[in-house]
C-alpha cells in the first residue's frame, strides 16, 4: 500500500481508524495506524519490554540467599516469568516494525529507558515481600487496564501478563505476612522495606496529570484508559487496608481517609528523586544497565554458535534433498 | 525477513488439551525449528498451557491484506440462504 502525504486515501484511513476505536474495536499490525501510534506504542511497549528484564535483576539477587528451598523456588519462578513479561512484549513491539536487537542495543546504550522502580537497590530479603507485594502490585494496577488498550498484539500480552502477575504480589505479601507475624525484629525488618518502597511505588505510575504531556494524546488513542493520578489513586486505596493487615505503617504523615471522596488523600513524592532516576541518577542506574550490557555481550558467542549451527543443518538438508 | 544479528522469527501456536485446536500463542526469536520448540515451551507453557505445539517460521505465513476485506470477504455477505435461519418452515415441525 503506497499513499503519499497529501493523497486524499490518508484521511478515509484515518477515519477508518478513528471508527474502529470508537466501536472499541482493536487494531491490529497490518491495519493503517496515524505514525505517531505506532512510535508511541513501540516506545511504551519497548519500555516496558525493557522495564520486565531489567527488574529481573534487584530479585535475582536474593536467589541464592532465599531462606529456604521453598523461597528459592518460587523467588526463580517469579523471576523467569518476568523474563517471559519481556519475550512477550518485545514479540508485541515486533508487529509493529520495531527490530528486537535494536531495542535491545537501545536498552544497553542507554537510549531507551526502563521504570525508575528498579534501580533501587534490594538490601534485604524482606525486599523481596515488598517488591511482590508494592511493585508488582503497582504494576498490576497499571496493567488491568491495559488489557483492553486498543492494540491487539499489546492487549493479547497483557493478558497473558496479568494472569501471571497475580502470583508475584500473592506470594510478596506471604513474605510480608510471615515476617510481620514473627519476631520484633523480623516485624522490623518488614516495615523497614514498605519505607524503602512506598514511595518508589508510589512514583511508578509517572508524573503528576498536570505534568505528564504524553498523556493525552494516549488517552484519546485507548492506547492508556486511565490517566496516571487515576491509578496512583487506585493503588493507594487498595494497598493501604493491605498494609493495615499486615499491622504495619505506610511511612506517609499526610495519608489519610477521606470521607467526602470515599479516597484515601496521600502525600506528595519526592518528585525531584523521581527525575533525578529518569536522568540516570539513581542508586542503581548504572549497575543495572552494565550488568544488562555484559550478559548480552557474554552472550554473544552463544548466539553465533547456535546461528552457525541452524545454517549448517540448514544447508545439510538442502544439499541432501538435491 | 531477515534479521540483523539476532535469531529468525516464529509463530507459536499451542494446543491446550486434547480435542481442541492449536491455537496462536504468540512469537518468539529462535536460531532452529529445535529452538524453537523449546523456546516455546519455556515461554508458553510454564503453567501447563498445552499438551502440544507448533512453531512455523513467521516469513512463511500467507496473510490476507487487511484493505482486501471487500473484495475478499463480500461474496459472502448477500448469500444469506447458507444460513439454517433463512428457511421459514412450519412452527409445529420438530427436531429440524
Ligand atoms: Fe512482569
Ligand atoms: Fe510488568
Ligand atoms: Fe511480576
Amino acid at each position: 500500500m503506497t499513499v503519499t502525504e497529501n493523497s486524499p486515501t490518508l484521511s478515509e484511513n484515518e477515519v477508518k481508524f478513528e471508527e474502529l476505536l470508537a466501536m472499541g474495536a482493536k487494531i491490529e499490525p497490518r491495519d493503517w495506524m496515524p505514525d505517531d501510534y505506532r512510535k508511541t506504542l513501540i516506545r511504551q511497549i519497548g519500555q516496558h519490554a525493557h522495564s520486565e528484564i531489567i527488574g529481573m535483576q534487584p530479585e535475582g539477587n536474593w536467589i541464592t540467599r532465599a531462606p529456604s528451598l521453598k523461597r528459592k523456588a518460587i523467588l526463580m519462578s517469579k523471576v523467569q516469568d518476568e523474563a517471559g513479561h519481556g519475550l512477550y512484549l518485545y514479540s508485541a513491539a515486533e508487529t509493529l516494525g520495531a527490530d528486537r536487537t535494536d531495542m535491545l542495543e537501545k536498552l544497553n546504550n542507554g537510549k531507551m529507558k526502563y521504570s525508575s522502580i528498579f534501580n533501587y537497590p534490594t538490601p534485604c530479603w524482606a525486599d523481596m515481600g515488598a517488591i511482590g507485594w508494592l511493585v508488582d502490585g503497582a504494576a498490576i494496577c497499571n496493567q488491568v487496564p491495559l488489557c483492553r488498550t486498543s492494540y491487539g498484539p499489546y492487549a493479547r500480552a497483557m493478558v497473558r501478563i496479568c494472569k501471571e502477575e497475580s502470583f508475584h504480589q500473592r506470594q510478596g505479601y506471604e513474605i510480608m505476612l510471615t515476617l510481620s507475624n514473627g519476631s520484633a525484629k523480623q516485624k522490623q525488618m518488614a516495615q523497614d522495606a514498605l519505607n524503602r518502597w512506598w514511595w518508589p511505588a508510589i512514583m511508578m505510575f509517572g508524573p503528576r496529570d498536570d505534568q505528564s504531556p504524553n498523556s493525552e494524546l494516549s488517552l484519546k488513542w485507548k492506547i492508556k484508559l486511565f490517566s496516571n493520578d487515576e491509578l496512583r489513586q487506585k493503588f493507594v486505596d487498595i494497598a493501604v487496608p493491605q498494609a493495615n493487615i499486615l499491622g504495619l505503617t505506610i511511612p506517609d504523615k499526610d495519608l489519610s481517609w477521606n470521607e467526602k471522596t470515599g479516597h484515601y488523600t496521600y502525600g506528595e513524592p519526592d518528585w525531584e528523586e523521581f527525575f533525578e532516576v529518569i536522568r540516570g541518577n539513581g542508586p542503581c542506574n548504572k549497575e543495572r544497565v552494565s550488568n544488562r550490557r555484559e550478559a548480552h555481550e557474554n552472550g554473544q558467542w552463544v548466539r553465533d554458535a547456535a546461528i552457525a549451527y541452524a545454517k549448517k543443518h540448514a544447508e545439510a538438508a538442502l544439499s541432501k534433498a538435491a | 525477513m531477515t534479521h540483523k544479528k539476532g535469531y529468525p522469527l516464529w509463530e507459536v501456536f499451542i494446543r491446550s488439551n486434547r480435542g481442541i485446536d492449536h491455537k496462536h500463542a504468540g512469537s518468539l526469536r529462535a536460531a532452529d525449528a529445535e529452538m524453537a520448540l523449546q523456546n516455546a515451551r519455556d515461554l508458553y507453557t510454564r503453567r501447563s498451557e498445552g499438551v502440544s505445539i507448533w512453531v512455523v517460521p513467521s516469513n512463511q505465513i500467507v496473510a490476507s491484506d487487511p484493505d482486501d476485506k471487500e473484495t475478499l470477504f463480500d461474496p459472502a455477505e448477500d448469500k444469506v440462504y447458507r444460513h439454517p435461519t433463512f428457511y421459514s418452515l412450519p412452527d409445529e415441525l420438530e427436531h429440524m
